[in-house]
């Protein structure tokens, strides 16, 4: 079903960051290296988990695309890549956009329907309560 | 006066649970109107559906418990995108429950779709949650931007009531 097409989203690579995205550990990771890199074991000290379970986490993130390791060999440190974050939030933006658009179109229709339900309200219904409560 | 904005129309999209999504908004007007622009043909074609180069093929609904309803736009190149199911629970002015499949499901299995419509001081809110079989199709879902078939919309629509509004 792609008559739209995915314009320059993966779907592959959307859904490894939604997923990524998931888990409440790996955001607060993303969010900590939003700040700068980090070791896995500066990574590791927030929270109550050993160094072997943040690497679990880091390897998702890694595949995503989301992070990458910096070029020191030693400290191995991890650091944030901006743009599957971007396409996640792109998508995002476009599917609130979308409803957004729509609903406003339903206002438009409704303020018509309002004007036109007006005159005929009696004749439609006849115990409608409507009447009195909108016209105060 | 104050401007609409003040209103409360923002809309809000959360995911309530991991096999869910919904989508709340508020509209300035009764709840008879919403759901008759809901629930008619002739008024859900004016504001569902149809981007540039897209129109209405099919827009049949029975509108009752157990009746169906099928829904097809036309695109450019001959595409052609297709969804219908079946209500479930119809509850004048209050709540819609449907079934929705895609001819094309892109996610597995059917959805479940329920509208509550609720007015207070003559605006109504509408809260629609739609409840995949999985966590896996809820996501499918939200990565794909032909969600609910609605995204081709908007500027048809636009121009229809810019029309009607200056009429």
């Amino acid at each position: 079903m792609q008559p739209l097409g995915y314009g320059s989203l993966s779907p592959a690579r959307l859904d490894a960051t939604f997923a990524a995205l998931a888990d409440p550990t790996r955001r607060a990771i993303l969010a900590r290296l939003a700040s700068g890199e980090a070791s896995v074991r500066e990574l590791a000290e927030p929270f109550s988990m050993s160094q072997a379970a943040i690497s679990k986490h880091l390897k998702v993130l890694e595949r995503a695309g989301l992070i990458s390791h910096g070029r020191d060999a030693q400290r191995r440190p991890r650091k944030l890549e901006a743009q599957p974050l971007a396409e996640a939030n792109e998508w995002l933006e476009r599917y609130r956009q979308f409803w957004e658009e729509s609903y406003g179109r339903l206002d438009e229709l409704l303020e018509e329907m309002k004007r036109t339900a007006k005159p005929r309200t009696s004749e439609r219904r006849a115990t409608s309560k409507r009447k009195g409560r909108r016209e105060r | 006066m104050t401007t609409t904005k003040a209103t409360g129309k923002a809309l809000q999209i959360t995911t309530p649970g991991d096999r869910e999504i919904r989508i709340t908004r508020s509209f300035d007007a009764p709840r008879q109107l919403v759901w008759d622009a809901y629930t008619r043909p002739d008024l859900l074609k004016r504001w569902l559906g149809a981007m540039p180069g897209w129109s209405w093929a099919v827009c049949e609904m029975d509108v009752r418990e157990g009746g169906r309803y099928r829904w097809v736009w036309r695109g450019p190149e001959g595409a052609e995108l297709g969804l219908g199911g079946e209500y479930r629970e119809v509850v004048p002015h209050e709540r819609l429950v449907t079934t929705e499949k895609y001819d094309q499901a892109w996610y597995p299995g059917e959805a479940v779709g329920t509208v509550e419509f609720t007015e207070r001081d003559g605006r109504t809110t509408l809260v629609t949650t739609l409840r995949y079989e999985s966590k896996a199709a809820r996501d499918a879902v939200l990565q794909s931007p032909a969600t609910s078939g609605m995204e081709m919309g908007y500027a048809l629509l636009d121009t229809l009531l810019a029309s009607i509004a200056t009429a």
